[in-house]
């Protein structure tokens, strides 16, 4: 949990045919073992720099390190094999006819010999608790169990960097819990890195560190906690302020003695308890 | 305009082996003026009592009153334009439906479609595109040129350029960021309040159930749960969380509160500041009833 | 009536031939589409149909889906079957009425044409109700893999075929959800006059192709991120397992071939 897995360097990148960066001069590291959140507005630049890790756009300027290759045209093979990639739209990544079909999808491309594949179909999905729809179509599937397949497509590989590009945001509440449940008991287990893109608020306080991004630049980097002192300012920015922390907020303006802000309502219930129940 | 289910069953398919019933026995009254919430889980029947309001769907048992017109299982119905021109909805995602050229053009498509004149239609897009929060200059523009916000909000615009009395709206903002969550809801809210609309809300969002709706109605398995007030309904938290189902956050914080301290505070809260004026009083009294 | 067709379309089950490799029961159509010509005789067609029927029950698939399924083909074949009695003229005049003249050639021509047209559409429905898509796709990927020596892209055609399999309930729901979208802004697709039907399918073809290009590229992005770089080096997931049930199979109708030969007339 110390050196950094990936290291990006002075990164720069614009689409074709605009004007405005996408990126501006990004530089920051992510430590192995680390939930990273990337939280930012529609249009903040998180998702570009969800596909510059992952090699399928090049900076134009600066420099990106994963696992201590840099990013290049002949790299990005090596590099895609430690960086999975869950993405937005749980229809549109998934590949195959059926769940194992499409665990398999990612095994197939790497040239993984056929018992080893059918092996570990078997135990990824089972790690996402997807065990038994092996032969379950992806139309009959809810959002959230799609994207958990393909997290189990990605885990398959086993790559050192699962990315979540956004992959909670067009699910309901029941699969958006199931899947960051799923990715929380991976990292404990599986001591992965998670990088996760979110613009959900409640998702972020969870990681370990968050980086805010707006128009392009990095904004503010810092531990939920530092990023939640922001208050007003994340407003501003169009994101929004995780519900304990507002409801600490509003309970001291209304005179309950409160230390500090806190991060999930357990820490909340708990200091008012502690605190005042001696009374 | 005032809209009633009657005993409503529906099932896909009907009569194939890949028959699916999808509600059964739903009755709902929604008077004019109301806002009504519509939760419960993907599966539960939502969207398909949503498409019986404007008759996109037709019951396979029961029936359906939109204003004077009766839709009446194992009836043919023919021309319906009438009844799909006083209720607009906003689908999922509907910036899926956009096609013309310009947004204006989309704007005016559905009004047009009804028989409104050109003319009118062209003024009816400006309004609805200033309503909607965006500047008139992106009229001219294509729509597939404009970020997926501008592209909700221009799919938006299409639908109220309508003029609906009622408005059905379908988790009208999965996907968009924060800011642009609240901006569309109160958009909506604002029009509700304004021009005197029935508005349906579909949604997986028990704080804007409880913000925004004056009933609210809990579907389970295809079937009403129960319904009624959003105090009402929040007042029994239990059982929605017995369904799977969120309580709003204040809810939520409200019953911790509760169990850590071993008290029941006198009514269910669903707003931040009274809930922190409650405790705030509470723990003045000593923290003890 | 399109959610009654059954054309193209898989029912799961647990007969012999849901569990045959679909390389034989490939073979077994492709055979019996040749065999079929064979017969010339009421004995012959007598046997072929024997052997459809009997292929049916196998399948354990319910005749009356079946028969509700291809109930709109029927109208085909009773299509052909009358327009052999009315446009041939040889053999004996059966019966007269008015100019329409009914030749006892036409009768048995009628009947014998139309019975193979039913015979092969029963076959091949069995054909797809008895095996999922995926499962031809590899089928005919296998049987075709030889000709990858002669540079034919087996690969590409099989992962194209199995992507579009597994977007067309996809694309079907986004078809619903469209034409909803736009009924609910005033199209009408159901009734008015057809000019004003064909236009409502622009607004309807215009979203599609959008969402479906966007849908292709979003796909085309996460198979490459998930190491996808063509069919070479690649390793296959799915097996094919040729059994008894197989090789009886295929030389049950090499039997019934053989029959028919016997009995031509």
């Amino acid at each position: 949990m110390s050196k950094p897995l990936v290291s990006i360097e002075n990164v720069s990148f614009s689409y074709d045919g605009q004007q405005t960066p996408a990126l501006k001069n990004i530089s920051f590291d992510i430590l192995e073992g680390e939930w990273l959140a990337i939280v930012g507005h529609n249009g903040s630049g998180k998702s570009t720099l969800a596909k510059l890790l992952n090699g399928l756009q090049f900076p134009q300027e600066g420099s990106i390190a994963v696992c201590g290759i840099t990013l290049s045209e002949d790299t990005i093979w090596e590099i895609r094999k430690n960086v999975g990639m869950v993405f937005q739209n749980p229809d549109n990544q998934f590949v195959g006819t059926t769940v194992r079909d499409d665990v398999a999808f990612g095994l197939e491309n790497h040239g993984v010999p056929r018992d080893v594949m059918v092996e570990r179909v078997q135990t990824s999905l089972d790690k996402v608790k997807m065990g038994t729809f092996l032969n379950q179509e992806s139309h009959h599937l809810s959002g959230g169990q799609k994207q958990r397949v393909a997290i189990a497509g990605v885990l398959a590989l086993q790559p050192a960097i699962i990315i979540l590009d956004e992959a909670t945001s067009m699910l309901d509440p029941r699969g958006r819990a199931e899947v960051i449940n799923t990715v929380r008991e991976l990292k404990e287990r599986e001591n992965i890195t998670v990088i996760s893109i979110t613009h959900d608020l409640e998702e972020a306080a969870k990681a370990d560190r968050i980086i805010v991004m707006n128009r392009g630049e990095l904004y503010r980097e810092g531990s939920p906690e530092e990023i939640f002192q922001m208050d007003e300012e994340l407003i501003k920015l169009g994101l929004d302020i995780p519900f304990p922390v507002k409801m600490s907020k509003i309970m001291r303006q209304k005179g309950v003695g409160l230390s500090k802000s806190y991060l999930t309502e357990e820490e909340l219930v708990t200091e008012l308890w502690t605190s005042h129940s001696k009374m | 305009m005032d809209i009633s289910l009657k005993n409503v069953e529906y099932r896909y398919q009907a009569d194939s082996p890949f028959e699916r019933l999808a509600i059964t026995d739903v009755s709902i009254d929604i008077p004019s003026g109301t806002y009504l919430a519509v939760i419960g889980h993907t599966g539960s029947g939502k969207s398909t009592v949503l498409q019986h309001l404007n008759a996109l769907l037709k019951p396979t048992k029961g029936s359906v009153v939109i204003g004077s017109r009766e839709i009446k299982a194992g009836r043919k119905e023919k021309n319906l334009k009438g009844v799909r021109e006083k209720v607009g909805i906003v689908f999922q995602f509907p910036e899926h439906q956009l096609f013309e050229e310009t947004v204006e053009k989309d704007i005016m498509f559905g009004p047009m479609n009804f028989g409104v004149s050109e003319r009118q239609a062209r003024e009816r897009a400006r309004a609805a595109i200033s309503l909607v929060g965006l500047p008139e200059e992106i009229l001219e523009k294509s729509p597939f040129d404009l970020s997926g916000g501008q592209m909700r909000r221009v799919a938006i615009a299409g639908v109220l350029a309508m003029e609906p009395e009622v408005i059905v709206l379908d988790e009208p903002t999965a996907g968009l960021d924060p800011r642009g969550r609240k901006e569309i809801m109160d958009l909506f809210y604002t029009l509700h309040k304004k021009r005197n609309l029935s508005t349906v809300l579909v949604t997986h969002s028990m704080e804007d159930a409880a913000r925004y709706a004056d009933e609210i109605i809990v579907m389970h398995q295809g079937k009403v749960f129960t319904k009624g007030s959003p105090e009402h309904i929040f007042s029994n938290p239990k059982a929605l969380i017995e369904l799977g189902l969120d309580v709003p956050e204040v809810v939520g914080l409200q019953l911790k509160i509760e169990e850590a301290f071993g008290t029941k505070f006198k009514k269910i809260s669903l707003s931040e500041e009274e809930l922190a004026e409650m405790v705030a009083r509470f723990l003045e009294g000593g923290g003890t009833k | 009536m399109m959610e009654k067709m059954i054309i193209g379309r898989y029912v799961p089950g647990e007969s012999i031939l849901h569990k045959m490799d679909p390389r034989s029961k490939l073979i077994i159509v492709f055979l019996f589409v040749c065999v079929v010509f064979i017969a010339n005789n009421a004995l012959t067609y007598g046997v072929l149909a024997a052997y459809t029927f009997l292929m049916v029950g196998m399948s354990k698939i319910p005749p009356r889906f079946l028969y509700g399924g291809l109930k709109p083909v029927l109208l085909l074949v009773l299509f052909t079957f009358l327009l052999h009695i009315f446009l041939t003229k040889e053999g004996e005049l059966v019966f007269e009425l008015g100019w329409l003249k009914v030749y006892e050639e036409g009768i048995r021509q009628g009947i014998f044409i139309s019975l193979r047209f039913l015979l092969l559409i029963l076959i091949t429905s069995l054909l797809t109700l008895t095996t999922t898509p995926i499962e031809i796709t590899d089928g005919l990927e296998t049987l075709l893999n030889p000709l990858k020596k002669v540079k034919f892209p087996v690969h590409e055609l099989a992962l194209m075929m199995s992507i579009s399999l597994r977007f067309i309930p996809t694309l079907m729901q986004e078809t619903d959800k469209i034409m909803k979208a736009q009924t609910a802004r005033g199209v009408e697709y159901n009734s008015g006059p057809i000019k004003e039907r064909i236009k409502a399918i622009v607004p309807l073809l215009i979203p599609l192709f959008i969402s479906s290009f966007k849908r292709a590229e979003e796909l085309a992005v996460a198979m490459e991120a998930r190491g996808y770089k063509g069919g070479e080096g690649r390793t296959k997931y799915r097996q094919l397992t040729w059994g008894l049930p197989d090789t009886t199979m295929i030389l049950f109708l090499g039997a019934v071939t053989f029959l028919l030969i016997l009995l031509r007339g």
